[in-house]
Formats: structure tokens, sequence, C-alpha cells
């Protein structure tokens, strides 16, 4: 790695129950870069990017071994407070998923849990992240309008706006527009591209062009295990595995 | 030839049976409305039992049962609300403990509700009421040991209370993980994800919780009949430890207890009708409150 590292894990491996869904994964993500995490369904790849922010504490039978190290720090050691963890590293989600709110309340809602109840800030705020989610010249002028009435890929870019409004140094994408169109597919690429000047950012993705087109790094994941990890354009050109090769060569998967 | 027999018997079937159901219904409308109507009248809604109840109205029972049920709704939907997040939230499905909640709420639910009026004699009015008292006057006065509208309407929020938290519950259940997961991603703790997304998201089940808590209230008897009814009461009641007409029970007391239970029929039509018609209402607008909510939701 030329930059510096953001996040850092070390022979992390996952149980949920008896299935070993992650086994011994170490990687290092460079900060303000896209690292994309490819392979077919049920690889672990979204559980890998779900143990980054500890979204999978939710789910009951999941046990976690190893480290997670963000700016150095071990994210699933004791002392560490879940809640703060998550205002540093946001997630964005396969189906988007606004509240039943305005689109003024949607992305006002990380800053209000957080204490913020000035208008005057709030409105700062709010306009900021829609604008770093270009979603700001498309809605400026309906902000109480709920933001279940936006299109899917509005309602995707909102829901980015959401979590920009927390303040967070990394972004976590599963699958961020696997049920949009074509075209606001592009957007949300194209404000990736923007966003990794910022931000962090960790995405999971299908679609192995996109994976090309918008990332930097890519690892490919295969049954739970680190396959192979490199730079975007060497995975896609030079990989060293056969069994990178063989998945995105179309060939399995 | 002999499917398609089949399946026209099984259509012809269902459809009996729904007219069965409807014309039942329907029956009993009619006859309820035809007997009652005409006893409908300003007087007999506004006015007091008269003449050992062949005369006169009915506006004790109705306010009567109008409070029972209100004061029932307060203690329940919040109780049943409250175990209902619980259960569904917080508690580990796969524990002992939750699994003996949810044998308790079953339980509850099937318990007759005779059973619940006499444990209201003994818990409420006995051994709280009774309490209270010794406790305020040392022995001497009896003022809360004895049956009231408050006792009854809490032995009546017991028997009503699964009916709340079952369907409170699946409402809370109903609420997508999506927007839970979204909440707590943005760096929200359970408990604000709870109050901002939850329970806002779940509102139209605590309503429709309250709604069949109160279309069950409206219509018991038996849980009252220890705790707090009186048989004839011509003042309303004006404190929590008085005792209060109800529609049902005055129904049951002009049917069995009356001196002259022939002349009390064209009452007692109107008063079934009446009992009808509140709850009718009370439904209704919490039907009609469910749609608002809704229609702001989206």
């Amino acid at each position: 790695m030329t930059t510096e590292t953001k996040i850092v894990t070390k022979n992390l491996n996952l149980h949920y129950g008896e299935k070993h869904a992650l086994k011994n994964i170490s990687l290092d993500i460079p900060v303000n870069r896209v690292t994309a995490l490819i392979g077919p369904s049920g690889c672990g790849k979204s559980t890998f990017l779900r143990s980054l922010n500890r979204m999978n504490d939710l789910i009951d039978n999941a046990k976690i071994d190893g480290s997670v190290l963000i700016d150095g720090t071990d994210i699933y050691h004791n002392g560490i407070d879940v809640v703060e963890l998550r205002k540093k590293v946001g997630m964005i989600f396969q189906k988007s998923n606004p509240f039943p709110k305005s689109i003024y309340d949607n992305v006002a809602y990380g800053p209000r849990i957080n204490g913020i109840h000035d208008k005057k800030i709030l409105d700062e705020i709010v306009e900021q992240s829609l604008q770093r989610s270009a979603l700001l010249d498309e809605v400026k002028d309906d902000l109480k309008k709920s933001g279940l009435a936006l299109s899917g890929g509005q309602q995707q870019r909102l829901c980015i706006a959401r979590a920009l409004a927390v303040n967070p140094d990394v972004l976590l994408m599963d699958e961020p527009a696997s049920a949009l169109d074509p075209i606001a597919t592009a957007k949300i690429e194209e404000l990736i591209y923007e966003l990794k000047e910022n931000y962090t950012i960790v995405i999971v993705t299908h679609n192995m062009q996109q994976a090309a087109r918008v990332s930097d790094y890519t690892a490919f994941f295969y049954i739970g295990s680190l396959i192979e990890y490199d730079e975007t354009k060497k995975i896609f050109t030079t990989p060293k595995e056969k069994q990178t090769e063989d998945y995105i060569t179309g060939r399995f998967g | 030839m002999k499917k398609k027999i089949i399946g026209w018997i099984f259509v012809f079937s269902t459809a009996a049976a729904t007219l069965l159901i409807v014309s039942a219904i329907g029956f009993m409308l009619f006859e309820i409305i035809r007997g009652g109507w005409g006893k409908i009248s300003w007087e007999f809604l506004t006015g007091a039992p008269a003449e050992g109840m062949t005369a006169g109205g009915i506006f004790p029972a109705i306010i009567g049962t109008v409070l029972l049920v209100l004061i029932m709704s307060v203690a329940a939907v919040p109780i049943g609300t409250i175990t209902a997040i619980y259960l569904s939230e917080y508690a580990n499905r796969n524990s002992i403990f939750t699994k003996l909640i949810r044998f308790a709420v079953n339980t509850l639910a099937g318990v007759p509700a005779i059973v619940f009026g006499l444990f209201g004699l003994g818990f409420f009015v006995q051994f709280v009421g009774g309490g209270i008292d010794k406790f305020i006057s040392g022995d001497a006065q009896l003022h809360w040991g004895q049956p009231n509208i408050l006792w009854a309407s809490l032995t009546m929020a017991l028997l009503t209370l699964p009916v709340v938290i079952v369907s409170v519950e699946e409402s809370l259940r109903a609420v997508p993980r999506d927007l839970r997961e979204g909440s707590l991603a943005l760096g929200a703790t359970k408990f604000q994800t709870i109050i901002k997304v939850v329970l806002p998201n779940a509102y139209t089940g605590i309503l429709t919780g309250a709604i069949l808590a109160v279309g069950r209230g409206a219509g018991e008897v038996a849980p009252i009949l220890f705790t707090g009814v009186a048989y004839f009461l011509p003042h309303l009641p004006s404190s929590l430890s008085d005792q209060f007409m109800q529609l049902g029970y005055h129904l049951y007391v002009m049917s069995t207890q009356s001196t002259d239970v022939e002349a009390t029929i064209g009452i007692q039509y109107a008063t079934a009708l009446v009992l009808l018609a509140l709850t009718f209402l009370l439904n209704f607008s919490a039907v009609f409150l469910r749609y608002r909510l809704r229609a702001k939701a989206i």
C-alpha cells in the first residue's frame, strides 16, 4: 500500500452458530480510497462489511474473534462505545431505507439524536449533506415532502445524505446500486467518486464493471475467505489467483 | 366433470357459510333496531332509570360504560405497550424468562372472565383497597375497600391486557428491520431507535390494540360484577371510589332481576341498541384516527 491505512483487520473470524462465515480475514483498507469487496453470494463480503461497524452485533448467534482496528483503535475492545463507532462509520444499505418522514427530518435524524436542535445549525447540516450527496438541486424546494415520495435513486442518495449528516470518516456501502436502474446507478457511482476525496469508502458489489469503475482496491472473497486483495486494475487485468480470474471473467459465481 | 362438481360444491358451501354469518348478524341487528328504535329518545339517553327500571332512561349506565372503558384503556394500553416493547425489542426470545412471560400472557387470555371478577374482588377491592383504608384510617372506615369504578376498570384492564400485548407486539415486529438498522447505523441508541423509529411506525398497531381492548371491555360484564358495578344508581360517579352503572349489567339486571320483566322489554331493546352503537362509535373513532395517522405517515 502506498497510502495510509484507515482500517486494519487482523485474523478476523466470524461464526454464525456452526457456520464459519469469515475465515481469518486480514485486510488493510486505505484512507480516502474506494475499496470494493466482490465475490459470489454467500461468500462473506456483506458479513465482513457489517463487522466494520459492528452491525453483526444485532445478530444473536454471531460470534466474532480477531481484531478490527480503525485509526489504530480496536473496535471490538471492551471499552468501545458502539454508538460512537457507528457515528464515525456510516452505512448505506442495499435497499434504500429512508424513514417515513420528510426529506428534512430524514437528514436531520442523525444530528438530532446527537442533541443538535438549533434550527439554523440543522438547516445548514441538511443543506450541506444534500449538497454533498448531489440531491439538493432536485429536492431543495420541497424538503417537507416525504422521503418515501422520492424515486429509488433519489431515496438512495437521501440515505447517503442522512449518513453524511453525522459526519463520518468511513462509509460502508452494501450493494448501494443493486436495486437501481442504469441512470440512477451512474449517479451513485459518480457520487462515490466525489465522496472518496473526504471519506474512506468500502463497497460491496455484485457488479464487476462497477467494482472496476469506482474502486481503487478490490478484495475477492470466496466461501468466507479472502482470496486476493490488490489494486483494482491489477485484480482485473493480472489476477494472481486462478479463482479470482475465473470469477471476474464470469466462469463461475 | 367430477372435479368441476367438487369445485362448485366448495364454492357453494363457502357462500352458504358466509351467508349464515351475515344473516345471523343481520337478524340480530334487525331485531334490536326494530325493538329498540322506538324507545330511543332524548329523555331516554339523558335520564336516569325510574319506577323500578320500567321507565326513565339509561344515562348513568352510558356514562358508567364510557368511564369504565376510558379508565381501563389508560391502564391497559400503556402497560400493554411497554410489555410488548420489552417482549419484541429487548427480551431474548429463547430465555426461560421470556417464555414464562409469554406463557403468562397466553394463560391470561384464556382465563374465564368471571375468574377475573373474583380476582379483582380479592386483590383490588380487599387487598389493595382494604390495605389503603387500613393505612389511612386504621380499619375503622371502608372507603377504598369496597367495589368502585377504579377497581372495576383495573380488573377489566387485566382482562384486556393480553389483547393489547399481542396486537402491539405484532405491529412492532412488522416494523421493517431496514428501518431499525438505518437508525442504529447512524449512531442511534436502541432506546432512541425504539422511540423515534419503531414506535411511530407501529402507531396503527397500538391503536388497533386499544380498539380491540375497548371493544372487549365495553361488552364484558363478569369482571365488574364484584368489583364496582351497581344494580341501580340514579347519580353519576363523581370520584374513582364511586360505584357506577354499566349498560351490559343494566341489561342483565332488567332481564333477570326486575320485579316486572315484561315492562322492561322495550327498554332492554333500546339499551342493547345503545350498547351496540356505543361500541361501534368507539371502534369507528379509533379506526378514523388510525386512518388519519396512516395518511399522515405517507
